[in-house]
């Protein structure tokens, strides 16, 4: 059974706001072997401008995937998580993310299309403050091979 | 060592790097970025959906190529645009050298605003793991 293509066009928001800390940028950063002090020294980071430490690009990606994840668990889209891979990833940021944002990810499903048994699904997510400012927009594929 | 983007010229090219990725760099991965598939820590789970052994999370290994690009712009805060394919997988063996990811990247393009474009290159044993790999980044 092929993905529910009448999900194309519907919007996924979770109703939580994220809060970006500095702990968890510097885990980030650690776990990527990220040192730049811009990611872990508030002072540093204020010098080069910012207000406080910035996360590294990819960061993003753990508030997005918490969105996408609400279009995965649909029980109606009939993914089987299982078989998923991921297919291609972007981003394009608005400015860097920094600690002490609030922001909120609203999740659109673009496209469902399928090849055979493998079926793909195309999700975009805009990651904005709760006060508007566009910050990031995350682009994802995902690949879901049947056997 | 800042670069400037009256420096850069298309065709500029970054000199390549390795970033070693270990199972323990994997468990920390997982716990930062909150994705605990366990293809990517456990072998028996890894094995039982034919996967050869563990593998690397995609975002970890674009992650190395976005800390590639942050190094050589000298800020975290430099890349407006980041896209990359996973093409291949990166399987990450139970021993103190895991694998290892090769980066390059080469200046194609001067934009606007200070921006100049790149292309990525990466490899792990030799075979690409990222195709379509560009990144914007924003110079001084």
């Amino acid at each position: 059974m092929a993905l529910n293509q009448e999900f194309v066009g519907r919007v996924f928001r979770s109703d939580e706001p994220y809060e970006v800390s500095r702990v968890k940028i510097v885990d980030f950063a650690d776990a990527i072997g990220e040192r730049s002090e811009l990611c872990r020294d508030r002072e540093a980071a204020q010098q080069a401008g910012y207000p406080d430490v910035i996360a590294p690009p990819t960061f993003a990606f753990v508030i997005s995937w918490r969105s996408d994840e609400l279009v995965h668990a649909d029980p109606d889209l009939g993914l089987d998580f299982s078989m998923v891979v991921h297919g291609d990833q972007s981003f394009s940021y608005s400015r860097p993310l920094h600690a002490g944002d609030v922001v909120v990810a609203t999740t659109t499903v673009e496209s469902i299309k399928a090849l055979g048994a493998t079926s793909m699904l195309f999700t975009a997510t805009d990651i904005s403050t709760v006060d508007g400012e566009h910050v990031c927009t995350t682009r994802s594929s995902i690949v879901e091979r049947r056997q | 060592m800042a670069l400037s983007y009256a420096d850069i010229e298309p065709g500029t090219e970054i000199p390549p790097k390795s970033y070693r990725v270990t199972r323990l760099d994997l468990v920390k991965y997982a716990g930062a970025s909150g994705d605990f598939n366990a293809i990517h820590w456990n072998e028996r789970m890894a094995r039982s959906v034919g996967l050869p052994t563990v593998i690397a999370h995609g975002m970890y290994t674009m992650a190395q190529a976005g800390r590639y690009v942050c190094e050589w712009a000298g800020d975290p805060g430099a890349v407006t645009e980041f896209g990359v394919r996973f093409s291949a997988m990166v399987p990450v063996p139970d021993d103190d050298r895991g694998a290892t990811i090769e980066i390059s990247g080469r200046v194609t393009n001067k934009l606007a605003d200070n921006k100049v474009a790149i292309d990525l290159t990466a490899r792990a044993d030799g075979t690409k793991v990222l195709t379509r790999a560009r990144a914007v980044v924003r110079l001084p």
